[in-house]
């Protein structure tokens, strides 16, 4: 099972190796790793998508909470309310008759034009795992120069 | 007051009391090691930086103090990688410092660089890089502080050059408020009720004790549990002196090479106390086996291990003394009487104790390591110090020495570090000048750290290394005869090596030799007197095999019993 965990650390340097290394010590594999300050400068928030049963997730987060720069763990899919988000940039080839095409599909998307250029439009969107894939999917046709995904960024909903 | 950063980085120690330290100078320390000088501090000279950092834990294990190592950069840092490694498995209390380049220099590849913090990442529970001399006196207390409380471990501190020259106001620091680091000591009342109430309904309960009853100095508070539950106890080998092997209730140690006993007692109980301990494969065999007919009350200060290898009925987060403490006092308050249900199994485990006891081929005309290590035993009364190497040797200390104390044993159990019982036995023996202090030695091991015959020299340090001499790489021959056909690949040191005699003579330490099992005693006790450094080589038989084994992933009901039933399971 898909989990989101968001991460609580001391913003020092080498606190991301120590996190990275652990899942690759132990074993465990990320999907994604999104990591930026929050509202205290001293304080970083790690965003991690991981794949797992409850032994290894359980395991995870007990390794992490060992680490002395995590201070904080929540595992956003047990709390089950949560808001997540990505970003991608996709570079879509295009040529004069392609183009109004791959615009009508941005623009149905709510994806933003960022750059066009004689062969290719660069988009930029956001949104859910779902409405990704599907755009991406929808793009393929067009040819996709390349892509860039920030991977998820999630919070907990409401007062939390 | 303005101090530089060497000068700080003494004062820091002191406030920690530190007494000794094992270390190697190099350009990087340069100015520690001035500011050393006329310290009051003893600083011990190793002759190479692996046996530093096996010094500072040797003294850790054998005084429950933090140890403390000091080398150089690069290389010398990275000579204390295995020491620091041999440290976290086993969870010693330790403080590696490391020279480091000055911050203007790090991260282009400077002569003798090398990233510490980055090497030494999954071996340590913390490490730092200290890159302003305003940092260095609270990280060091931060350093001590993580590396005794909770869980205990190794933590290196690296300081580079420019750090231990320029100067900061130096005051004592508090003792230090970690906001992400608060372990848990105290046991939750109710896992401590429910754990009571599956001894109660046990009929079969064996307590399985680990190292992390010494680093809790649990022991009394073990004893007492254990006989007001009367339940067997096994010590695992980081748990050896924990509980006296020689109490009634004692399986001794269970496992791979564990007795007979303590394995069938695990396999048949109902209830697995797990107390302290990791659930370490060289202790379960094949996990899916494992207490197999047991529920599993598992107590641990690390939330981690609670689950980490097999499901626990009732697990109980705290420190070992503390929820010991907190058992005793349920039971007494409510004066339960939690021993009268287990008279069959205690009386039925007595038979296994006599059914299987440890065992060996006595011979009169070669010399057997099993027969050496019961004449020390014999000769040493509870204050005496065992530190192994690692492989046949290590077993036999573990198996034919009754430990009746705790800190009285120092191997590396988890990581098995050849090389480790020497520089450890020197450390041991300076937190405990008085005491006698033995490495029960093997001839391939001893030479992974034989420099340091010129430490324990140039202090006198009378440390005695009993070298169980097969010329073989014995345990490695063993499996190689058990596994690999008989196909003895590179394990037969005949006629490669020193002579051991002649080595402690170079050194200017006593050697001694002994081929005759009529002369064991003598040898021993000559070596014992002699006030200094001592190397014996027992030459003993050169095939002799650990038993009992449970082979690697084997059920433990499953051992070769013995040599002449050599390839037959039970």
């Amino acid at each position: 099972m898909r989990h989101v965990l968001s991460i609580l650390v001391e913003n020092r340097p080498g606190v991301l190796a120590r996190v990275a290394g652990l899942f690759s010590r132990r074993g465990y594999n990320i999907d994604s790793l999104a990591v930026g300050p929050t509202t205290d400068t001293s304080i970083s928030r790690m965003t991690i998508v991981v794949k797992g049963d409850d032994i290894i997730l359980e395991q995870i987060t007990k390794q992490l909470n060992k680490l002395i720069d995590v201070i904080k763990i929540i595992d956003l899919t047990a709390a089950q309310d949560f808001v997540e988000r990505e970003l991608v940039l996709i570079k879509v080839s295009s040529s004069s008759q392609s183009r109004s095409e791959i615009l009508e599909i941005a623009d149905i998307f709510r994806a933003k034009v960022v750059d066009v250029a004689a062969k290719s439009i660069t988009l930029e969107t956001t949104g859910s795992e779902g409405k990704i894939e599907a755009l991406i999917d929808l793009f393929k046709k067009f040819g996709i120069i390349e892509i860039v995904r920030t991977g998820k960024i999630a919070l907990n909903r409401g007062m939390k | 007051m303005k101090y530089k950063g060497a000068k700080i980085f003494i004062e820091s120690l002191k406030a920690e009391n530190v007494e000794h330290i094992f270390g190697y100078p190099g350009g990087s320390v340069l100015e520690i090691y001035d500011e050393l000088y006329d310290s009051d501090i003893k600083h011990y000279l190793v002759r190479h930086e692996q046996a530093a950092a096996h010094a500072a834990d040797g003294y850790a294990r054998s005084s429950g103090k933090v140890g403390v190592c000091l080398a150089t950069s690069g290389p010398g840092a990275t000579n204390l990688v295995t020491g620091i490694a041999t440290a976290y498995m086993d969870s010693i209390p330790m403080v590696a410092f490391t020279g480091q380049v000055g911050t203007p220099f790090i991260g282009k590849d400077a002569f003798q660089e090398a990233d510490m913090t980055g090497i030494t990442l999954p071996i340590t529970k913390h490490n730092y890089l200290v890159k302003d001399v305003e940092d260095l006196a609270r990280t060091i207390k931060e350093a001590f502080y993580i590396a005794r409380s909770g869980r205990p471990g190794p933590v290196l501190v690296d300081i580079p050059k420019d750090v231990t020259l320029l100067q900061a106001d130096y005051n004592p620091e508090p003792e230090p408020n970690i906001q992400s680091y608060k372990p848990t000591y105290k046991g939750n009342p109710k896992q401590i009720k429910d754990a009571i109430a599956l001894i109660q309904s046990s009929k079969k309960p064996v307590i399985l004790a680990g190292g992390g009853v010494i680093a809790s100095g649990a022991s009394t508070e073990l004893l007492e549990f254990a006989e007001m539950i009367q339940s067997p106890v096994a010590v695992t080998l980081m748990g050896l002196g924990s509980f006296p092997d020689t109490h009634t209730l004692s399986l001794k140690m269970p496992g791979m090479h564990g007795t007979a006993y303590a394995n069938y007692s695990i396999y048949e109980s109902d209830l697995i106390l797990a107390i302290g301990m990791r659930f370490d494969d060289r202790i379960t065999g094949k996990l899916s086996e494992f207490g197999k007919h047991a529920k599993i009350i598992h107590i641990d200060i690390d939330p981690a291990e609670i689950g980490k290898c097999v499901p626990v009925n009732v697990p109980i987060v705290g420190d070992i003394k503390s929820v010991l403490h907190d058992l005793i006092s349920k039971i007494k308050e409510e004066a339960l009487d939690l021993t009268e249900n287990k008279k069959d199994w205690l009386s039925h485990v007595s038979g296994l104790k006599i059914s299987y006891p440890l065992a060996y081929e006595y011979s009169a005309d070669v010399i057997k390591p099993q027969f050496v290590v019961q004449e020390i035993n014999k000769l040493i009364d509870d204050t005496a110090i065992i530190t192994t190497e690692v492989g046949e040797n290590q077993m036999w200390a573990a198996q034919y020495i009754d430990y009746t104390k705790p800190r009285t044993f120092a191997s590396s159990g988890g990581l098995g570090t050849m090389g480790y019982g020497f520089p450890a036995a020197i450390g041991a023996q300076v937190a405990n000048p008085g005491k006698l202090v033995i490495d029960i030695a093997g001839d391939g091991s001893i030479q992974m750290n034989i420099q340091e015959l010129s430490t324990a020299a140039y202090y006198n340090l009378p440390v005695k290394i009993i070298i169980l001499n097969n010329q073989h790489l014995g345990m490695v021959r063993q499996w190689q005869q058990l596994f690999y056909k008989e196909r003895y690949s590179f394990t037969n040191l005949e006629g490669m090596q020193p002579d051991f005699v002649k080595l402690a003579d170079a050194y200017g330490i006593l050697g001694l030799y002994c081929d005759k099992p009529s002369e064991v005693r003598k040898t021993l006790e000559k070596a014992f007197s002699h006030n200094g450094p001592v190397i014996v080589d027992f030459r003993t038989a050169r095939g002799e095999n650990v038993f009992p084994m449970v082979p690697a992933g084997g059920v433990l009901n499953k051992m070769i019993l013995e040599e002449s039933k050599k390839g037959t399971y039970l």
